[in-house]
């Protein structure tokens, strides 16, 4: 006998994972306006953004009405893991829309260099983000924790890309606005893998009611 | 309210030296209410309890959940050896209330039922007594006859029933004239006037709305601070919000007993996991 509850939580994480498509092609298209300097695509995404506060307003509901049942054991652990997930989700719609915003701006001038590292480090968040969401769906811890180390990766890429630009407006003040964005969409894709990061902590939590994050830290006294 | 632990003997015969008064000369065994250990129970050749064991400990509250006909009454009704009772009914392993041993021979089930007050699902005042006359039927009927006495225990047990501003212009109406929630509530202060050390009860609130239940749950609280209470609920959320342990019972055996934060957000045992999330069989 399949529940009620069962088929709304169905529904529930349904909408979460549409969320989680918007916020994958959000951030793919955003880059995509940076690297092929397309402003039809940068327009896209901050219509897209509309699009996860909407959702990110309506999961909120959901969970309401969800936990107002009073769910317990795994159902509990679904219902406020996936509320942190769609404000994670949210928050790089929201990262996706600055890089938009960039794009524009970098779009009205000759492009500065080859873009080499801002590919790579959105492959990365990227991979990140579906690797997370993956995990999510199908309830691989394993995979989650894999996950959370490798947002240094894109720290790490990100602090080799701002030395760069450094020099570069050293060298010749008049890159400094086209530095100065493309610092900002660096720092978005950092902030990007990030929240996939948190994301695959919550996915641990959901599968081992194990709390990883902050594991460094020492309990407060 | 406090209350001190001053139990009578369960023996009627003259007290043996090593007799055990809870809390003074057994330290030791006093770290838990009720040691159970390997508790079967038969109804004739039904075995409905089966090797049962778990501690259940002082001044706290612990929940008993699991499907009807589990074994969560049999296993409650066992602790204050309520089975004597029935035809048919026989109990082996060994239960110990504060070290001593419940079903040792010699063991008077009278005084240990006075030890072991029970509150049972459906109120049950008696309905030709008055409300004062139900709160004090188990001190006159265990020959306690000054008035005085009487009066004072009585509104003792009312107030730590929470019932006492609701019914002390009153006192003398007949109990039936009481909500279903405040007929409970004489029920526990019925039970507490006896002074027992140990609260049973059998789904408490089940028959009532969600005022009288948060009174009730409030009660059991505030009750807690100087009583062991062992309750049987069907209600999931009740068990969260009132006890600090929970056994889960199925098909007469006790499947996972643990603190109730994790039987309700991480319970280890998928039977348990299937019962409070509602996916049961």
């Amino acid at each position: 006998m399949t529940r009620h509850f069962d088929e709304e939580l169905a529904k529930f994480k349904e909408i979460l994972l549409m969320m989680g498509s918007y916020a994958e092609s959000s951030v793919s298209q955003a880059v995509q306006a940076v690297t092929e300097r397309n402003d039809q695509l940068a327009e896209q995404v901050q219509h897209n953004d509309d699009i996860m506060d909407r959702y990110e307003i309506d999961i909120d509901d959901m969970a309401i009405n969800l936990l107002a049942k009073a769910p317990l054991a795994t159902d509990l652990r679904l219902i406020t893991v996936a509320m942190k997930i769609s404000q994670n989700l949210e928050r790089i719609g929201d990262e996706a829309t600055t890089i938009a915003r960039r794009a524009l701006e970098l779009n009205t001038e000759p492009q500065l260099k080859g873009y080499v590292d801002i590919p790579r480090m959105a492959a990365i968040a990227l991979s990140l983000l579906k690797e997370s969401l993956d995990a999510f769906v199908n309830k691989q811890p394993e995979k989650a924790r894999a996950v959370v180390p490798r947002d240094k990766e894109v720290d790490a890429l990100n602090r080799q890309l701002y030395r760069e630009l450094s020099s570069y407006m050293v060298e010749n003040p008049s890159t400094i606005s086209r530095c100065l964005n493309l610092m900002t969409v660096a720092k978005s894709l950092e902030r990007v893998a990030d929240h996939a990061a948190n994301i695959a902590e919550e996915v641990v939590y959901l599968c081992e009611a194990r709390d990883i994050r902050h594991e460094a830290n020492k309990p407060l006294p | 309210m406090t209350k001190e632990i001053q139990s009578p003997a369960l023996k009627t015969a003259p007290p043996a030296p090593a007799r055990i008064a809870p809390a003074a000369s057994a330290p030791a065994a006093a770290a838990v209410t009720f040691d159970v250990r390997q508790l079967n129970v038969w109804f004739g050749s039904n075995h409905v309890l089966r090797g049962v064991s778990l501690e259940i400990l002082p001044k706290a509250v612990t929940a008993i959940i699991g499907p009807s006909g589990c074994g969560k009454s049999t296993f409650l009704r066992a602790l204050n050896r309520m089975h004597d009772l029935v035809p048919g009914a026989r109990v082996e392993g060994r239960i110990t209330l504060f070290g001593e041993d419940l079903y040792a021979r010699g063991v008077d089930a009278t005084l240990v039922r006075r030890r072991v007050g029970m509150v049972f699902q459906k109120s049950n005042p008696f309905p030709t007594m008055t409300i004062a006359e139900n709160a004090t039927v188990g001190l006159r009927l265990n020959g306690l006859r000054q008035k005085d006495v009487l009066q004072e225990r009585m509104e003792r047990s009312l107030r730590m029933a929470a019932l006492w501003d609701e019914v002390k212009d009153r006192l003398h109406a007949n109990a039936m004239s009481l909500s279903g929630g405040q007929q409970q509530r004489l029920c526990i202060a019925r039970a507490l006037a006896i002074e027992p050390e140990v609260l049973l009860m059998d789904e408490p609130a089940s028959a009532l709305d969600p005022l009288a239940t948060a009174k009730i749950e409030e009660l059991i609280l505030q009750l807690k601070q100087d009583y062991t209470i062992v309750i049987v609920t069907h209600n999931m959320q009740q068990a969260a919000r009132i006890s600090s342990h929970t056994a889960f019972f199925y098909l007469g055996e006790l499947i996972e007993f643990d603190q109730t934060s994790r039987i309700f957000t991480n319970p280890k045992e998928k039977q348990t996991e299937d019962y409070v999330t509602g996916r049961f069989g």
